[in-house]
């Protein structure tokens, strides 16, 4: 079997990924959409809250509303969706391995793939709580499953780890379902969740919210009985003496998100160490040719109407590429990360013989800064973009653009690398 | 009914001893306080099949060992269970050393391990290039095995099942009586009559005894807790063969060992502990057994870790097995401080409990209709372990062998349904997890638990707030309020 | 004269907005960058709002599928949040269900209604 572009994953990057290949010329006859779930649209079907869309859409979505959105015009662009279908290898060589209940055991080869496959949450054992191993620790997406999918409580006094959005949103969803939310403990000075989320789901309920706080004992054998928590020094070490111990059933878990790149790393796909995600260029290919990766499986969004936008860029670049309309790159750019700066995607700018258009560059920061200026460099040390912020933070992207003159200036002068930093003013 | 023989314990001594007896002409029921097979010492230890020359020569541990060790690769091969004979270094540091691997070497000979030898530095780097700079020699026995001693307790178990045994799981004896040559066992809800009992109840064996109406009963049991880190498979290849340190008074030190599932795993420590059901790892213990897998391999970095857990051994005050027929009640058999090597014994261990019942009256033949597999047709595969072509087969006869539940392990709902429909059926997550692996990955359950726990609630046709994690209080969601609101 | 700051919860961008009360009255509002932060703020001060999601048991769907998810098509008062909780205790819906549909009009407020959030079969 053969298709000419195989997306896996039919959550929002992958049908982003898949429209924008249809709206570039692919027919959707040559399209195979493999979703794992019994339907499409991925973790958004249990992301009941509102806050999709606004950039995207122009109004405040629910997940399930905006996941609809894409289902439709998915179907609208002729695109059909393989649900049950759960690849199991990928080849460098762009051979799909999958399993359904309707197809069975299937390899189906491709001109092109894209990886969307999203992203897991990081567990107890990355955190090497130790003690005794009860019922009642989930992750805050397990909870959030139980919660809205199968209309089940995972339990009534609850004590959350780590303020990353979800464990923010979940502290609101079972304290309106009834629990008793404790306190939500997060490692760092900063909660990770945005600000919003922080009043609406856990000042407008009275949740306390502990910074520089993490959980050091579970007690419990068959069930959680109690979680103790402590203060940490600014090495992130538990405060002897601070330790204060919760009655509780539930220790919920929001300690980020791991990009889930097993099958990129089975076809030999290169990996950022910062990102999780593979090393891709501006249109979102990998170092291997017609492979590309897009949304959370590339880098961990904060939004996900970001997570359409970098699909579509990858639905593009694949379309073009299968149908011989990309222009062949001249000269390459290596991205690096200076000062302040954690991650960069892309990592790689493949810049033709004329760029039509400018190049995004997007970066998280490192830690919080109040007034910064935020840059890109060539080799020389000569400023090409920069832009003043009066404050960025580690949860929020930031982005510069590269104009098209800038790409030519770089193509001309054989620049190498380019960094992305940031200068405190 | 009344059975022939009752087995309190379905620890590997019990269910070897199940699965013994359900080849004879007996009627076989075993009782379990767990919610599943292989709950104590079993599901928890070094995962090695020992060779038997630590045990001092003559004694019941070095004979049921040796004996054992050749019987367990057998009925693993009956069973379809893993069981890889890739050998076991005793390593040595220096002079010292030398001369307790040569007594190891000769209790070895004298216990009839095979092919046992001690080999130089050379030799022993050749064979493990990972292995410390520091290590002069070792004593090598390719005998030794790796297994998974839970999967294949199970599967023994499912075996003995299958040939009649009746398995009452989440029954603790609480009490027993005695009359007209039966013993009645209950649990406080539900008796079982036997004509012979056999306790092999692990670490609450000497409690069980004294339930059983033994007066003065010459064991005592010390739970001993071991905490083990497991690494990802990364490092599986760290190691070839298990390495030990030459062992001390507190155990066999912490050992390095392959696993059959490709991971590396590093331990134990050896402590005594109060509450035999105790099983929680701390942080002393574990950068105790860094530190003691680090100095047999300096390349071992724990930040490779996925997870860590501790087991309890049940230590007897007296060095063998007390393995007897009661003195004080008739048609009562004890197999008691069965510690480590009991794994390995445990087929040998099963033979010889046999023999006992025999001397204590219990008469049987063997039977002709005797099935050494799992189930009557066979042992089952897991859809990850089949061809490309028996896959396609196994969705084309039932698609839900074509449906991933367990991303990160490969388990369909076809293998969740499987254990769910065998003679022991897997009600819990983690029965499911110990037969399948489903929620063992990456993600730790993340994803497939929900999913796990609904095919589970949907077969056994009851709510999700039914099943549990392993039983008793351990249970996972409650329905939703009628009303909302935190109505404390 | 009185203020009050307050986080936007309108976007993600989560504006801090500074408002001004005189008597009570809304007099200044400063710090929004766009209308809805506005109207965001003078309502926070007088009469908090805001949009109820959650989920409502679904009977007869395709199988697999046991809730639906649900929202308020305008915020609601706050303080009735607990108490729509309560009304939608046990409330369930007949598939098949398009988004948008209104499941319950005029729910806990005139002119507020429960629509659902998803196209089920």
């Amino acid at each position: 079997m053969h298709k000419k572009l195989i997306v896996i994953g039919g959550g929002p990057a992958g049908l982003a990924a898949a429209v924008s290949a249809v709206e570039n010329g692919l027919s959707p006859e040559d399209i195979c959409i493999l979703e794992r779930d019994s339907e499409p649209g991925g973790i958004l079907n249990q992301c009941i809250h509102a806050g999709f869309g606004l950039h995207r859409f122009g109004e405040e979505l629910t997940g399930p509303e905006y996941a609809g959105r894409y289902i439709e015009m998915a179907k609208a662009a002729g695109l059909t969706i393989t649900v049950n279908a759960m690849v199991l290898s990928l080849t460098d060589d762009k051979k799909v391995t999958y399993v359904s209940p309707e197809t069975g055991y299937v390899t189906c080869s491709a001109d092109a793939v894209i990886l969307a496959m999203g992203c897991r949450e990081r567990t107890r054992g990355a955190l090497n709580i130790p003690g005794s191993r009860p019922a009642g620790i989930f992750t805050a997406g397990t909870a959030q499953r139980y919660v809205n999918m199968e209309g089940y409580m995972p339990g009534k006094r609850v004590v959350i780890l780590g303020s990353g959005d979800i464990g923010l949103i979940m502290a609101r969803r079972m304290t309106l379902e009834g629990a008793k939310v404790l306190c939500v403990c997060e490692l760092m000075p900063y909660s990770g969740g945005l600000a919003r989320n922080i009043v609406q789901c856990l000042e407008d309920f009275d949740i306390p919210l502990y910074l520089s706080h993490t959980v050091t004992a579970i007690g419990g054998k068959d069930r959680v009985e109690s979680v103790t928590v402590a203060q940490v020094d600014e090495n992130r070490r538990p405060i002897p003496g601070t330790e204060v111990t919760y009655d509780c059933d539930t220790l919920l878990l929001s300690v980020g998100l791991i990009p889930e790149n097993e099958l990129t790393r089975g076809a030999g796909v290169a990996i950022d160490r910062m990102t999780n995600g593979a090393f891709v260029n501006q249109n979102r290919e990998t170092e291997i040719d017609g492979i590309y990766a897009c949304g959370n499986v590339l880098h961990v969004h904060d939004l996900v109407d970001f997570v359409s936008e970098e699909a579509a860029i990858a639905g593009r670049a694949a379309a073009e590429k299968i149908l011989g309309k990309t222009a062949p790159a001249v000269h390459s750019v290596s991205v690096r990360t200076g000062f302040g700066v954690r991650y960069t995607i892309p990592e790689r700018i493949d810049i033709p013989a004329e760029p039509a258009e400018e190049v995004r560059l997007f970066f998280r920061v490192t830690d919080i800064y109040k007034k910064v200026r935020l840059t890109i460099t060539d080799g020389n040390g000569n400023v090409l973009v920069k832009k003043a912020k009066s404050a960025v933070a580690p949860g929020e992207m930031e982005s510069l653009s590269l104009s098209v003159e800038s790409l030519k200036a770089l193509a001309d002068a054989k620049c190498e690398t380019i960094t992305v930093a940031l200068e405190e003013m | 009914m009344i059975y022939d023989v009752l087995i309190i314990g379905a620890g590997v001594t019990g269910v070897m001893t199940a699965r013994y007896l359900s080849g004879k002409t007996c009627s076989v029921a075993v009782c379990e306080a767990g919610c599943d097979v292989a709950m104590g010492a079993t599901r928890a230890n070094s995962a090695i099949v020992h060779a038997g020359y630590d045990a001092k020569p003559g004694t019941l541990k070095a004979r049921l060992n040796v004996r054992g060790n050749k019987l367990m690769k057998e009925i693993a091969k009956e069973l379809g269970v893993e069981c890889k004979a890739v050998g076991s270094h005793v390593v040595g540091f220096g002079e010292e050393d030398a001369k307790h691997l040569k007594e190891l070497y000769e209790r070895g000979i004298a216990n009839g391990v095979p092919d046992l030898r001690i080999i130089g530095q050379d030799e022993l780097r050749a064979m493990e290039p990972n292995i410390s700079a520091e290590a002069t020699m070792s004593l090598w026995a390719p005998s030794a095995a790796i297994t998974c001693p839970y999967g294949l307790t199970i599967a023994a178990a499912e075996c003995a099942a299958t040939n009649g045994v009746d398995f009452y799981l989440n029954f603790k004896v609480t009490d027993s009586s005695h009359a007209g040559g039966i013993y009645y066992i209950t649990n406080g809800q539900q008796t079982i009559a036997a004509r012979y009992v056999v306790n092999c109840a692990g670490v609450h064996s000497a409690e069980v005894a004294e339930i059983l109406g033994e007066h003065d009963f010459p064991i005592y049991i010390q739970p001993r807790r071991g905490e083990y880190i497991v690494m990802d498979k990364t490092c599986g290849k760290m190691a070839n063969s298990t390495l030990f340190v030459v062992p001390s008074s507190k155990g066999k030190g912490i050992l390095v060992s392959p696993t059959v599932d490709g991971n590396l795993l590093i331990g134990p420590n050896a402590y005594a502990i109060d509450d035999a059901d105790d099983t929680q790892t701390t942080q002393p213990g574990l950068s105790e057994i860094t530190e003691g897998a680090l100095r047999l391999m300096p390349c071992v970095d724990t930040r490779n870790a996925i997870t860590s857990f501790s087991g309890v051994r049940p230590t007897p005050n007296i060095y063998d097995f007390y393995i007897k027929n009661s003195e004080q009640l008739p048609g009562v058999v004890h197999a008691v401080g069965v510690e480590s090597p009991g794994f390995a014994s445990g087929p040998a261990t099963a033979e010889y409990i046999a023999e006992l019942l025999t001397d204590a009256g219990l008469q049987f033949t063997d039977k002709d209709n005797f099935i050494p597999t799992r189930r009557a047709d066979g042992n089952p595969k897991l859809f990850r372990d089949m061809t490309d072509e028996e896959k396609n087969a196994a969705i084309r006869e039932n698609p839900s062998y074509g449906k991933i539940i367990c991303r990160c392990e490969t388990v369909t709902e076809g293998d969740i349904l499987n254990a769910l429909n065998s003679p022991i059926p897997a009600v819990t997550l983690d029965m499911q997890k110990s037969r399948n692996r489903s929620g063992m990955g990456r993600c730790q359950g993340g994803f497939c638990s929900p999913r796990v726990v609904a095919i589970i609630a949907e077969h056994e046709n009851y709510g999700l707030e039914n099943v549990t994690k392993r039983g008793g209080g351990s249970w996972l969601v409650v329905p939703k309020n009628t009303k909302g609101g935190d109505k404390e | 004269m009185e203020t009050r700051e307050l986080t936007c919860v309108v976007c993600p961008a989560g504006c801090k907005i500074t408002v001004t009360l005189e008597d009570g009255k809304v007099t200044d509002v400063k710090g929004q960058t766009c209308p809805r932060g506005k109207t965001y703020a003078q309502n926070e001060v007088t009469h908090p709002v805001r949009t109820l999601t959650t989920t409502v048991l679904l009977e007869n769907a395709a199988a697999g599928t046991k809730t639906l998810p649900v929202k308020t098509n305008k915020p609601l008062s706050k303080e009735l949040l607990f108490a729509a909780m309560d009304e939608l205790a046990g409330f369930a819906v007949k598939a098949p269900v398009t988004v948008g549909t209104v499941l319950l009009k005029d729910f806990m407020e005139p002119g507020v209604d429960l629509v659902a959030c998803k196209t089920v079969h």
